[in-house]
C-alpha cells in the first residue's frame, strides 16, 4: 500500500479542509488513505457527513493538541 | 561566476518575481553577477480576471493581452521555449526546443490550468470561461440563449475561489437586462456543505440568492454529465437537468509539473513560510502551483512572488534569509454588475467581508487596469 497522504489544513480558511480532501482524493486510488488535519471543528461533522455521502469509508477522526486528524480511505 | 536565476512560467507570479528582482538587483545585473532568465509558453501576457467580462461582452478581447516583451523588464532574458523537464537534483531544465538551462536558484511558476477531460461528457456538453476559448463560445451561447434551465457547477479545485459566485450574480443581472429571467433558472452547485469555501461569504451569498431565487444544491461534485440527456450527476447521487451548462472545472497544476515527478496532479509540495520546494533549499514555488492549503488566486501569487522576491535579494545580496510568507489573501467580490465586497486573511486571521458597495465595483475595474503596474512590479 502506498504512503498515507497528509493534508495539513490547520489554520487553511480557504478553500477549507473538506475541499483540499476532495481534491486529494481525486487524484487517489481506490483503498489509498488521506489524513486531514484541521484546527476547524467544523471538519469534524462535515468530512464525515459528505464521506457518508459519497460512500467513502471514515477510518478515524481523533482529536490532538488545538487540532483534529480525520482518515479517510477512497471506496470507490 | 554569475549566479542565475531561472524563473519557470510567465504569468503572473513569475512575471512579478522577475520584474522585481531586476529592479532589486540593477547592480549586480550591471556587474555581471547575476543572470535573470524566464521561460514562457506565449509572447502574449493573459489578464485572466477579465476572462469574468468576456461571457457578457463586457470586455473587448484586445484589452485582456499585452506583450509579454514589454510587461517584463528588458534585462529579463526571456524564452518562448516552455520546459519539459525540470531536474531539481542536476540543478537543470529541459525546454521543448532541447535547451538545457542550468540554474543556482529556480522559481517555479507554471501556474494552474482547467481538466474538463477528467470528467465524462463535461467538454462536450459544458460552458466554462477560465480559458479564452471557452469564455467566446459561452458569449456566442448565451446571446443565443432564450431563457432555460442554467447549472452553475463548480469543481474542486479551482482558482479564483469568488468567480464562481461572480459569474452566478452576472448571470442573474445578465438574464433580468434581456428580460429572460422570467423564463429561466440559475442552479449553482458547490462540492462543500456551504454556497462558498469562506464561511462569512457563504453565509452573506445565502439570503443573498434567496433574495433574487437562485436555487442551490450544495454538497455536488461532479461525476459525470450526459451531453444527450442534458444532464449532471454528482458522486453525492443527485441529478440535475439543464438547458445550458456553465461550469468551474476542475484544476491541476502544469504538465511539467508531473512529467519531472514534482507532484502529484501538478501540484509542488511547497513548505507554506519559506515558500521552498519541500526538499530543495534553492528551488522556490509561487502561486497556483503549490499545494499549500490556501485560494489559488491573483493576490496569493502576488504576496507569495514579494516574499520570494525579497528572499532572492537577500540571498543574493548578503546570503542570508529576509522573511516567511504569512498566508496573505486579498479578493474583490463582483456582487452584481454594480456591486462589490472585499474579503482578506491569512494564517492565522480570519477573513471578515464588509457589506457590498458600488464604490469597491468601481475599485475592482480600476484594479483590471492597475493589474498591468501589479505584474510590471510596480505596485
Ligand atoms: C476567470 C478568472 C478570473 C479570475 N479572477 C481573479 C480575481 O479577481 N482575483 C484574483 O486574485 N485572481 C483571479 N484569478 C486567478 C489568477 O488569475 C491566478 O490565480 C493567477 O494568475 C495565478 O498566477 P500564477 O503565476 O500562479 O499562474 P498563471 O498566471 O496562470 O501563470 C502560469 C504561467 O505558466 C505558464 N506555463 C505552464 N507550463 C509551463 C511550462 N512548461 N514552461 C513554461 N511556462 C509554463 C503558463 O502558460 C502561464 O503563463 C482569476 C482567474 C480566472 C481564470
Amino acid at each position: 500500500m502506498s504512503e498515507r497522504q497528509i493534508i495539513d489544513a490547520r489554520g487553511a480558511f480557504c478553500p477549507g479542509p473538506l475541499m483540499e480532501l476532495i481534491a486529494a482524493l481525486k487524484l487517489s486510488a481506490v483503498g489509498e488513505e488521506v489524513e486531514v488535519l484541521s484546527s476547524d471543528k467544523g471538519s469534524v461533522t462535515d468530512i464525515p457527513e459528505w464521506v457518508k455521502k459519497v460512500g467513502h469509508t471514515l477510518v478515524t477522526t481523533t482529536e490532538k493538541e488545538g487540532y483534529w486528524s480525520v482518515v479517510v480511505r477512497k471506496a470507490k | 561566476m554569475a549566479k542565475n536565476i531561472l524563473i519557470v512560467g510567465g504569468g503572473l507570479s513569475g512575471t512579478i518575481v522577475a520584474n522585481g528582482l531586476c529592479r532589486q538587483l540593477s547592480k549586480e545585473l550591471r556587474d555581471g553577477k547575476v543572470g535573470i532568465t524566464l521561460l514562457g509558453t506565449s509572447d502574449q501576457h493573459l489578464y485572466q480576471p477579465g476572462l469574468l467580462y468576456v461571457p457578457f461582452g463586457r470586455i473587448r478581447e484586445a484589452e485582456l493581452f499585452r506583450d509579454q516583451r514589454k510587461v517584463l523588464d528588458r534585462r529579463v532574458n526571456f524564452f518562448i521555449d516552455p520546459a519539459r523537464n525540470i531536474d531539481v537534483d542536476a540543478g537543470q531544465v529541459t525546454t521543448q526546443s532541447g535547451k538545457m538551462h542550468r540554474y543556482d536558484y529556480l522559481v517555479i511558476a507554471t501556474g494552474s490550468r482547467i481538466m474538463p477531460q477528467t470528467i465524462p461528457g463535461m467538454a462536450e456538453a459544458a460552458h466554462w470561461f477560465y480559458d479564452l476559448d471557452g469564455a467566446r463560445k459561452m458569449r456566442d451561447a448565451l446571446s443565443a440563449f432564450e431563457g432555460g434551465k442554467i447549472v452553475v457547477n463548480v469543481n474542486a479545485p479551482h482558482k479564483c475561489p469568488v468567480a464562481p459566485l461572480e459569474i452566478t450574480f452576472m448571470l442573474y443581472d445578465y438574464l433580468k437586462g434581456r428580460g429572460l429571467w422570467e423564463k429561466s433558472e440559475i442552479t449553482y452547485t458547490y462540492p462543500i456543505g456551504r454556497l462558498h469555501a469562506l464561511e462569512p461569504v457563504a453565509l452573506w451569498a445565502k439570503p443573498e440568492f434567496d433574495k433574487i431565487g437562485v436555487k442551490y444544491e450544495t454538497f455536488f461534485n461532479c461525476k459525470e454529465v450526459d451531453p444527450a440527456a442534458r444532464t449532471i450527476s454528482s458522486e453525492e447521487g443527485v441529478s440535475l437537468p439543464f438547458d445550458m451548462l456553465i461550469t468551474i472545472p476542475p484544476h491541476q497544476g502544469a504538465e511539467v509539473i508531473g512529467d519531472s515527478n514534482l507532484g502529484k496532479g501538478g501540484w509542488v509540495p511547497t513548505n507554506p513560510k519559506t515558500l521552498h520546494r519541500e526538499g530543495s533549499t534553492n528551488v522556490f514555488v509561487v502561486g497556483d502551483t503549490t499545494n499549500i492549503p490556501i485560494s489559488k488566486a491573483g493576490s496569493t501569487a502576488h504576496f507569495e512572488a514579494d516574499t520570494v522576491i525579497d528572499n532572492l535579494v537577500s540571498l543574493v545580496q548578503e546570503d542570508r534569509w529576509a522573511r516567511d510568507y504569512d498566508g496573505k489573501v486579498f479578493c474583490f467580490v463582483e456582487t452584481g454588475m454594480n456591486s462589490g465586497t472585499y474579503v482578506w486573511f491569512n494564517y492565522t486571521t480570519p477573513p471578515n467581508p464588509g457589506p457590498p458597495s458600488q464604490m469597491i465595483h468601481w475599485f475592482k475595474l480600476a484594479y483590471n487596469r492597475l493589474y498591468w503596474l501589479s505584474a510590471r512590479g510596480l505596485l
